[in-house]
Parts: structure tokens; C-alpha cells; sequence
């Protein structure tokens, strides 16, 4: 494979972009936005297929000599990442394409800036370039946050951008300490820098944490369950399946890497992510709308994925990395059935949307797929994901963990049986007040609702196929990486296994 | 020394106003946060050698770091573009959480 075409994942999209800012929204502008995506989607699985047995790909950018050029690496891990997100970003820009957000102006560049960013944090092997490949994912959410233009939006808004903001700055805070103690910001120089000098680990402790607080680690998770319900449902699911993710990946990268797994650390890891499970989970029991309560289990799903870093063993890496390539699909796949429902009805609260999914047998069946995946059981991906960490967690001795996992997966099933037995299979909508219109709301949609017939016989909103075919897709995803989990598992092994032995990735990079 | 000093003022002054409820009070912090991060950038490449980092300049002891200069360049590009939309998030949407409790 010719590693040139290697920047390429980030200038594509930027070009995409940049046209589509100066194109009419319309037909053009809509194949453009799916287009750059689905393109994306298939470098990134031509990507995964060359790194398949280990190989790494480095680029030095400019042909400069290594550690002065901006290097852009892939390895199975990256891959990896990269191929879920163009499918997430493809199904998000279909979804929003279907209720109609795609036709705002900006809204399609913005989108195309975001998976832009994304894609050069997962690729680049420099810790200042990811600082800024995150705030180039940032600022388009910045964008996309405020696009609503309710007041609920811009409220959560300001939340969001203060929030990312201030973990921004400690982040570059952590870059310039770690350039001062390390005198270098290639992370192939970097390796192993923070097991030899204990004031490096401080330096690129503080980086870390900046990354724990984007991914919403507990106790730092309050930003995320106070944001994330602001914005349209198509941006909440492409959030979800992108920010705290890629926060992800740089803590699993720089722990493996720079700390080189250092064991006596872990404990923190263990303790921090083991509440995060607990307290996301339970602060779901007490919300009463589909969107909260998704938020908060993905508080609680963070706490799990992460567990295979704190773990640091060859099963639990694998474990942890199967399970955040599962966690993007199933959760993207809820939040857009879900989103679905509150687009038609134009709103997510649960005594509200009583049995408002009736007569969708569609639509159920995307949302139980992936709810049950979520919780956990077989023949869904989850099942495998929550089966190899427990395995992993017992098999370092960790009982306790191992324990509260799978008490957290009991609650998860009972919180999305909830939403279960209320949306979808609740008594007929009859009783009670019409529905109220919400702002972004088709008016095909409002005809069908509000004004039709007398509340005790009006049938209930049919939701267009466009709508709950993005949902659907994902949740088939979920279904075959479940019954083919060996194909993923092998992939997750060999991503583990460049994080444990990290001296090819090195070699890559520094070109030695 | 008096870096040092200058960080520590600025990011005080930063952490006092951030904690306020303003959102106008809350950027001038920001914009106090960025200048004290752009300080501790700019030490970290050593403070003691300051000429010009040019190939006639003189030798390695001489010359100033030239890559903390540059990430500072690209720090504050990024923080005075945040800054201006988190004042047009201030302007947009009255009686939200914009008047003073104090």
C-alpha cells in the first residue's frame, strides 16, 4: 500500500467540505455529503484489510526526515476505529438526510469537518497535531450543537463549549509540560518517556486526564448528561459515536505507549472505571426520557470499555477493544430508533410516548436488537463484548470487578426494558393530550398527529421507512458481529497485541 | 522566575471568573486561561535563550526553541476563534443564565 495516500483520509473530507459550503443545499449537496462518507467508509476498510496481519503504515508528511515531518500511522487499532466511524458517519448523515436536517445550511460541511478531525486524531503519531485534530473535531460540534436554534440547545450549548473549552486548555497545559520535561511531542520518541521518568508521568498524567474528561469518566461525567440531550437526535448519535470515542483511543494509544502499560498505576484505573459503571447505570433509573436515559447508560458503557486498559492484559485489551467497536454501532443504532420516535412525536418523554411505537414492527425490532446487545445477551455482539471483559476481569483475579459488571448488565436490561414497555408496547395512545410539536418536526408528521382525528381514536404517527431504515442497518451490524464475532475478535487480538508490544509501531514511526 | 509568576497570576485571575455565573465573565476567563497555558507553551522550550532561531543567528546555545513559538501560534488562532463564538453564544438567547446572582 502506497502510505501517501494516508492524509488523504483527512484532506478528503475537508474538500468535501469545503465545496459543499459553496454548493446550494439539494440533491448535489446530499450525494456529496453521502458520497465523501461512504468513501471514507471504504478506505477505511481497504485500510483494514492492509494492516489485517499486523502491519503498520507510517507517513511521514513532506518526505521530511522522521520526528521533524507530521507522521500519520495506521495500525489494525486505528483501522479499525476509522472503519467504524465512517459507518457511523455515513448512517448519521442518512438519518439526517431522512428528517430533513441535512438541507440546513452548514450542516453538511460541518458534519464532513467533524469526521475530518476525527480521522486525523486516529491517525497521527504527534501529541500537539491530536490536540489539534480534536479542536478541529470540536469546533464543527460547537457548530452543529447550537444548529437547533431552540433555547434548550443553546443552553446546552454553552455547557458543552465551556466544558470542552476548559479540558482543551488542560490538555494543551499537559502538551507544553510534557514538551518541557520530555523536550518532544512525537509519540514515537515518547515511548515508554513516562516508566523512565517519573515527571513525565505527572506531565503526561495531566493529558490524560484532560482525555478522561472528554470520554465523561465518573466523576467528570455531569458535562455529557447535561449536553447530549440538547441537540437533534441524527448529532446526538454522531457525538456518541465520535467524541467520547476518540477520547477512548487516546487513552488506550498513550497508556500503552508512553506509560508502557505501567502496572502500578492501574488500580486508579480499576477503582475510577469500576464507578463509572456503577453510578452511569443508576443515574439512568431515575430519567424519564428515551434521550437521558441512553446518555447516562453510555456514562455507564464508557466505565466498561475502558476497564480493558486498567486491565492491561492481552484478554482484557482485546475485550476492551471489541467492546468499543461494538458500543459505537449498538448505541448509535438506539439513539437513531429512538430519534426516530421523538422526530415523528417531537418528543422523548416516556409518559408521553406511551405505546407510540405501536404497529411498528420495524422499527421494535431495530430497537430491541440493539437494546438487548446493550444489556448484553447472545446472539448480539454485546454478548461476546461483556463475556470476553468478565472472562478478562476473572482471569486477572479481579472479582469484584468481574461482579459489578455483571450486576450493572442487569440493571442496563431492566432500564431498556423500560423504554421497551413504555414506547413500544404501552397501552394505545388515546388518553391524555395530544403531542406536541417540536421545533424541527416534518409537517407531514404534524398533520398525521396533532390535528387528525379526536385523541381517542387517532391511530399513531406512522414513521416514514427512511426514518428507521439507519437504525436497522446498524442494528443488523451489531447482529452479525454477534453470530461472526470471530472475525472482530481476531482484529481486537491483533490491535491488543500492537498496544502490549508497541515496538512496531515505533519502528514505524521513527522510520528506525 | 517572573514567568512563573505571570502564569500563576493569569490562571488565577482565569479560575476566579470562570467560576462565576456570567457567560461574558466566564469567556473574559477563558481568555485569561489560554494566555497563562500560552505562557507555560512558551517556557517549556527554555527561556533562558532568546535569539532569533534563524541560520545566521549563532549557535544551539544561543537560539530560542522555534517549535513551543509555533504551537503557540496555532494555540492562539484556536482560542480567539472559540472565543469569539462563545461571545455570540453570550449575545444570542437572553434571560438564559446571563445576569449576575451576586
Amino acid at each position: 500500500m502506497n502510505t501517501v495516500l494516508l492524509p488523504l483520509l483527512v484532506a478528503a473530507p475537508l474538500l468535501g467540505a469545503a465545496l459543499l459550503t459553496v454548493l446550494p443545499t439539494g440533491r448535489l449537496a446530499r450525494f456529496l455529503l453521502l458520497g465523501t462518507s461512504a468513501g471514507a467508509l471504504a478506505a477505511g476498510l481497504a485500510l483494514l484489510a492492509a494492516t489485517r496481519d499486523g502491519q503498520v503504515y507510517a507517513h511521514q508528511v513532506g518526505l521530511w526526515p522522521a520526528g521533524v515531518a507530521i507522521p500519520f500511522v495506521a495500525d489494525t487499532f486505528s483501522a479499525l476505529m476509522g472503519t467504524t466511524t465512517a459507518l457511523l458517519v455515513l448512517v448519521c448523515s442518512a438519518f439526517a438526510v431522512a428528517t430533513g436536517e441535512a438541507e440546513r445550511r452548514f450542516f453538511a460541511p460541518l458534519v464532513l469537518v467533524l469526521s475530518a478531525g476525527v480521522y486525523g486524531a486516529l491517525l497521527t503519531a504527534d501529541l500537539f497535531n491530536l490536540f489539534v485534530f480534536v479542536e478541529v473535531m470540536l469546533l464543527p460540534s460547537y457548530g452543529l450543537m447550537a444548529i437547533a436554534g431552540t433555547l434548550h440547545g443553546l443552553r446546552g450549548g454553552r455547557t458543552y463549549v465551556t466544558a470542552n473549552l476548559l479540558t482543551s486548555t488542560v490538555f494543551l497545559a499537559g502538551v507544553a509540560l510534557v514538551y518541557g520535561t520530555a523536550g518532544t511531542v512525537h509519540l514515537g520518541e515518547l515511548a515508554g518517556a513516562a516508566q523512565d521518568s517519573p515527571v513525565v508521568a505527572v506531565a503526561m498524567g495531566l493529558v490524560l486526564l484532560a482525555m478522561m474528561v472528554k470520554a465523561a469518566v465518573v466523576p467528570v461525567h455531569g458535562w455529557l448528561v447535561r449536553t447530549y440531550t440538547a441537540p437533534s437526535p441524527a448529532v446526538t448519535a454522531l457525538f456518541s459515536g465520535l467524541h467520547t470515542k476518540v477520547a477512548i483511543y487516546v487513552i488506550y494509544r498513550l497508556y500503552a505507549l508512553v506509560f508502557d502499560g505501567e502496572a502500578s498505576l492501574l488500580w486508579i484505573g480499576l477503582v475510577v472505571f469500576t464507578a463509572t459503571m456503577a453510578v452511569g447505570v443508576l443515574g439512568a433509573v431515575g430519567e424519564t426520557t428515551t434521550r437521558s436515559i441512553l446518555v447516562f447508560h453510555m456514562v455507564s458503557q464508557i466505565g466498561y470499555i475502558l476497564l480493558g486498559v486498567a486491565l492491561f492484559t492481552e484478554l482484557g485489551l482485546m475485550a476492551g477493544i471489541f467492546y468499543l467497536v461494538h458500543h459505537m454501532v449498538v448505541k448509535a443504532s438506539l439513539f437513531l430508533s429512538t430519534g426516530a420516535i421523538e422526530h415523528v412525536h417531537g418528543t422523548g418523554d416516556l409518559e408521553r410516548l406511551r405505546g407510540a411505537a405501536r404497529g411498528q414492527p420495524l422499527l421494535a425490532l431495530a430497537f430491541l436488537g440493539a437494546a438487548l446487545s446493550l444489556a448484553g445477551l447472545p446472539p448480539f455482539s454485546g454478548f461476546v463484548a461483556k463475556l470476553t471483559l468478565v472472562a478478562a476481569a476473572l482471569d486477572a483475579g479481579q472479582w469484584t470487578v468481574a461482579a459489578i459488571a455483571v450486576a450493572v448488565s442487569l440493571i442496563t436490561l431492566m432500564s431498556m426494558l423500560k423504554i421497551w414497555g413504555s414506547v413500544f408496547w404501552g397501552p394505545p395512545p388515546g388518553a391524555g393530550p395530544a403531542p406536541e410539536l417540536g421545533p424541527g418536526q416534518a409537517p407531514e408528521a404534524a398533520g398525521g398527529t396533532a390535528t387528525a382525528a379526536p385523541a381517542a381514536t387517532r391511530a399513531p404517527a406512522r414513521i416514514r421507512t427512511g426514518l428507521v431504515l439507519p437504525a436497522v442497518a446498524l442494528t443488523a451490524v451489531t447482529l452479525c458481529v454477534g453470530l461472526g464475532a470471530q472475525v472482530l475478535l481476531d482484529l481486537s487480538a491483533q490491535a491488543a497485541a500492537h498496544l502490549l508490544d508497541t515496538s512496531a509501531y515505533v519502528e514505524a514511526v521513527t522510520n528506525r | 522566575m517572573t514567568l512563573a509568576i505571570t502564569i500563576g497570576v493569569l490562571i488565577a485571575g482565569a479560575v476566579y471568573l470562570v467560576l462565576q455565573r456570567g457567560m461574558v465573565r466566564i469567556v473574559l476567563g477563558f481568555v485569561l486561561l489560554s494566555h497563562g497555558v500560552n505562557l507555560l507553551l512558551m517556557s517549556a522550550g527554555g527561556v533562558s535563550r532568546r535569539e532569533a532561531p534563524l541560520l545566521a543567528g549563532g549557535g544551539g546555545e544561543a537560539l530560542a526553541d522555534p517549535l513551543p513559538q509555533a504551537f503557540v501560534l496555532t494555540a492562539i488562532v484556536i482560542a480567539f476563534s472559540i472565543t469569539i463564538y462563545m461571545l455570540t453564544l453570550a449575545a444570542t438567547g437572553k434571560g438564559d443564565d446571563t445576569e449576575d446572582a451576586s
